[in-house]
């Protein structure tokens, strides 16, 4: 009888334990019990039961431990603090698959907050406990491993250069090719996360097979995976020619173009950030993107997205632009600047509007044929306004100050060059009268309409110090006309006539 | 005398007439010195004007001569010049007409070619269009595929809500739910009626599947599928049916009770071949050497043909098999030794001449040996080759 007893409050305890430890983990998973939780001390309570004897309750407890640290960093701190993870690495080595999920699940959450807390987790040696776990039958495992691997190689490059030194790339590769998906995402997040940081660790990543499984996913219906794809591949090409080379290699063109029509906006921004990472190196490669038609699909995809989602494809065609004058000519056939103008126009974040107003710089500074398509758009006069406007942002100032100057030099298109003659201010007048006084003394017509639009006028009116370039300009423009009809224009002109008016004396 | 005389009265006259002549002389003189010197400057004027004249003339002459020949040189120096200048005018001229077509040449093949650059950004232009139209039909196509997975999973979602609720079927007495009196059925009711109903997943079900497992391992059975019960336990404290009904635990009991195979019928029918396979497999598994039965040395690698004493003799045999394959060892022929005396008698064995044996024998011949009596067998010819040598 006693020994049931005794028995009998053994099992009672074990009761009590496994329900404290089940209600802290669902409380745990809503946000505003969690203040409550920790001024009621369950770090220091949930800390020993994590030794118990009772597998599940162990498990429990890490599940509920690593909700609490999920939330934020003061509980992930006091994790770390509680010298929780020692004993979590060391059981994550020997126990079964659900204690190492939730056991990856704490690490995770702590590593996620900040760099110190990663390094705090690298500290303890968790870094080979994960890798084996990598190693492991269990997919969930696998997955739980990987995702706090990729949390931790996602703070800075030296923390990513302790996961590719404890051995995480190859099994990370390895992941990538099962069958699940989620385990798929994971691994291709965590490897993006790894290469994004150096060349080195991208070549890393590269020399362990990477690209080519990265780049048959392309083709996977699943629109997160495509996403931590893409996002992978163009990590790793942002760092040099020489990866950018490997990546094309891999013949992404065309499939990347068929991510640029889905529907998830995120895979339509990553496709153009790496279209993008690809086009900025050289010319040849940009050149690749074009023959491939790669231009084409990146402004049709401008045109379907707003906001951020732009930001990525605008910049790559400023970047295939800058190479040379043929490709921003390809860009000019695609139907590209319409569309830059339209982005110039809508968009409200002046990042945004800045990129848009410097890729039309890229385009229109080669040649006047390149300025006059730019210029037809009627994007001067809105990239004037956002120069002179206070409330744009000084980068948004300073690139579309750059781009008007860029386009200025080389524009000969007149009609778009006489609003600029009544709203600039005087630095950018300069460069408009200069290209009036290079263009009307070899052209009848556009004298005849420089008179009729009153713009002979208005050059009258400008007022320059004697010996400027300015004046010099405004002097070879009226040597373009008769004396007569440049007297006529100048200001006061009428007081002049009417004072001869008075002078005269009749002929009796 | 008379001219004494007029002359000395002429004396005194002489003196004033010297007197006289001399103050007018000197009167003249200066005058006629001054004309003197006058007619002398002048006369030595013309004279020297004249040389100097004269000189002058030369001068001309000679600068005349001296200049035109400069000019001459000058001249020259000009018409060759100028002959040069036109001439490099020429030549840059033609210089300028090859270099031009050579410059268009060289850029409208190498450099910058108007037409390809037109060319290619036509070509452009078309795989671009190209480009947008096979996105365009792919991004169509990907929508319909879509649409198409949304509506089947529509479908299934209804199917099998119309399974769990199959109950409300209608039936003959009673109208369900969707199929209301009073006006058309739902189409949930048509729904019911096409499916069959949702069951549990039933104990038979769960067994089919697991058929193929041996029945050894039914007997470590803590999986539920070997106690097929429902997910919901029985309430504990049900009230006894009425009626002549057995108690539920023990029916429950014997209605699952575990299956206790006997020991013949859990035994796989496999089990032998198994165990063997499982033996031969560890066995190979731990074996360090796959030659088992290899001796240690290598005795039996190196055999020497050894060939037969009897049959080796310096007297040339049966050249065959003898003289190419065997090994010759003259000291151990027997030729030269006395016959053996058991080779002597054609046939030992069977007509058993033992006289003739211990005849022998006591004649003193060599011991009598075992490996000789054994070798006597195979030469018959021999024993009258032996006797012939004799």
């Amino acid at each position: 009888m006693s020994q049931r007893q005794v028995l009998q409050v053994f099992e009672q305890y074990q009761k009590a334990r496994t329900q404290f430890v089940q209600m802290v983990a669902e409380l745990a998973t809503r946000p505003q019990n969690i203040e409550t939780l920790q001024n009621a001390g369950v770090m220091s309570l949930l800390r020993p039961l994590l030794l118990d004897v009772v597998p599940t309750i162990q498990q429990t407890a890490a599940l509920a431990l690593g909700r609490l640290a999920n939330y934020n960093d003061d509980l992930a701190e006091a994790v770390v603090k509680g010298d929780i993870l020692p004993q979590l690495v060391y059981s994550l080595a020997e126990q079964n698959r659900f204690y190492k999920k939730a056991a990856a699940f704490v690490l995770r959450a702590v590593g996620k907050h900040s760099p110190q807390l990663a390094q705090a987790i690298v500290d303890c040696g968790a870094l080979d406990t994960l890798v084996v776990c990598l190693e492991d039958f269990d997919p969930g495992v696998k997955e739980a491993s990987a995702w706090a691997l990729g949390y931790i190689a996602r703070h800075n490059g030296e923390l990513s250069q302790a996961v590719v030194d404890a051995g995480a790339v190859p099994l990370l590769v390895l992941c990538i090719q099962e069958p699940e998906i989620a385990l798929k995402r994971i691994a291709a997040s965590a490897l993006s996360d790894i290469s994004k940081h150096s060349p080195e660790l991208a070549q890393t990543v590269v020399d362990a097979g990477a690209i080519a499984h990265l780049a048959q996913m392309i083709l996977n219906l699943d629109a997160k995976l495509k996403r931590q794809v893409l996002s992978a591949l163009s990590q790793i090409a942002k760092h040099s020619v020489d990866l950018a080379e490997m990546v094309v290699e891999a013949e992404i063109f065309p499939v990347v173009l068929t991510c640029l029509k889905d529907k998830d906006e995120y895979v339509k921004k990553n496709a153009s950030t790496l279209i993008r990472e690809i086009a900025k190196h050289t010319p040849e490669l940009s050149q690749l993107i074009v023959n491939a038609g790669g231009v084409a699909a990146v402004i049709d995809c401008i045109g379907s997205c707003k906001g951020n989602i732009r930001l990525p494809g605008i910049m790559m065609l400023g970047y295939v632009a800058a190479h040379s004058e043929n490709l921003a000519m390809a860009v000019i056939i695609s139907k590209g600047v319409p569309q830059l103008a339209i982005c110039l126009s809508e968009e409200s974040e002046d990042h945004i509007k800045a990129a848009a107003a410097w890729a039309l710089g890229q385009i229109g500074r080669h040649t006047p044929e390149h300025a006059r398509a730019v210029a037809v758009t009627n994007a001067l006069p809105i990239l004037l306004s956002l120069y002179m406007s206070q409330d744009s942002s000084e980068d948004l100032q300073i690139k579309s100050k750059k781009a008007i100057k860029n386009i200025l030099q080389k524009c000969t298109y007149l009609p778009a060059l006489e609003p600029f003659l009544y709203d600039a201010p005087p630095n950018i007048l300069k460069h408009v009268v200069g290209q009036f006084s290079k263009v009307l003394p070899h052209d009848s017509k556009a004298r005849r309409l420089f008179v009729t639009s009153g713009g002979l006028k208005k050059v009258q009116e400008i007022k320059a110090e004697p010996g400027s370039l300015l004046q010099e300009y405004i002097n070879n423009i009226n040597n373009c006309y008769p004396e007569e009809i440049v007297r006529y224009y100048s200001p006061g002109y009428s007081e002049t006539l009417l004072q001869r008016v008075d002078s005269y004396q009749p002929l009796v | 005398m008379a001219t004494l005389v007029s002359l000395q009265s002429r004396l005194p006259l002489i003196d004033c007439q010297y007197y006289y002549r001399n103050r007018t002389v000197d009167g003249y003189r200066k005058k006629e010195y001054k004309a003197a010197v006058k007619i002398q400057s002048w006369f030595r004027g013309c004279r020297v004007r004249a040389y100097i004249r004269y000189l002058n003339k030369m001068m001309t002459v000679i600068q005349k001569w001296w200049r035109g020949y400069l000019g001459r040189k000058h001249y020259r120096q000009m018409v060759k010049t100028a002959y040069l200048t036109m001439k490099m005018n020429f030549y840059n001229e033609m210089a300028v007409r090859i270099q031009k077509r050579w410059r268009g040449f060289k850029i409208r093949k190498y450099c910058f070619n108007y037409y390809y650059l037109k060319e290619y950004l036509r070509a452009i232009s078309d795989t671009n269009q190209a480009i947008r139209e096979a996105l365009e039909e792919f991004a169509e196509m990907r929508g319909r595929e879509k649409k198409k997975a949304d509506l089947e999973k529509e479908e299934k979602r209804k199917q099998n809500q119309a399974r769990k609720t199959h109950y409300l079927l209608s039936t003959k007495q009673i109208p369900g739910i969707y199929n209301s009196p009073f006006r058309d059925p739902d189409p949930m009711e048509f729904e019911i009626r096409k499916v069959r109903a949702f069951q549990m997943p039933s104990a038979a079900h769960q067994i089919q599947q697991t058929d193929y497992e041996d029945l050894s391992t039914w007997l470590a059975c803590t999986s539920k599928r070997s106690f097929p019960r429902s997910d919901i336990l029985p309430p504990i404290n049900r009230k006894q049916c009425q009626g002549p009904f057995r108690d539920i635990a023990e029916v429950l009991q014997q209605r699952y009770k575990p299956l206790q195979p006997t020991l013949r019928v859990a035994t796989s029918i496999n089990s032998e071949k198994d165990a063997r396979e499982e033996l031969r497999r560890e066995e190979w598994n731990n074996r360090v050497h796959d030659n088992v039965f290899l001796p240690f040395s290598s005795f039996s690698k190196n055999e020497k043909y050894v060939p037969m004493v009897q049959t080796s003799t310096k007297y040339n045999g049966i050249s065959y098999a003898q003289k190419q394959f065997q090994e010759e060892e003259p000291t151990k022929w027997m030729s030269n030794k006395d016959c053996p005396f058991w080779l002597l008698s054609a046939d030992i064995t069977n007509s058993g001449s033992d006289r003739l044996f211990i005849n022998y024998a006591r004649s003193g011949a060599g011991p009598l040996d075992k490996n000789y009596i054994r070798t006597y067998a195979q030469g018959m010819n021999l024993v009258f080759c032996c006797c012939r040598l004799r």
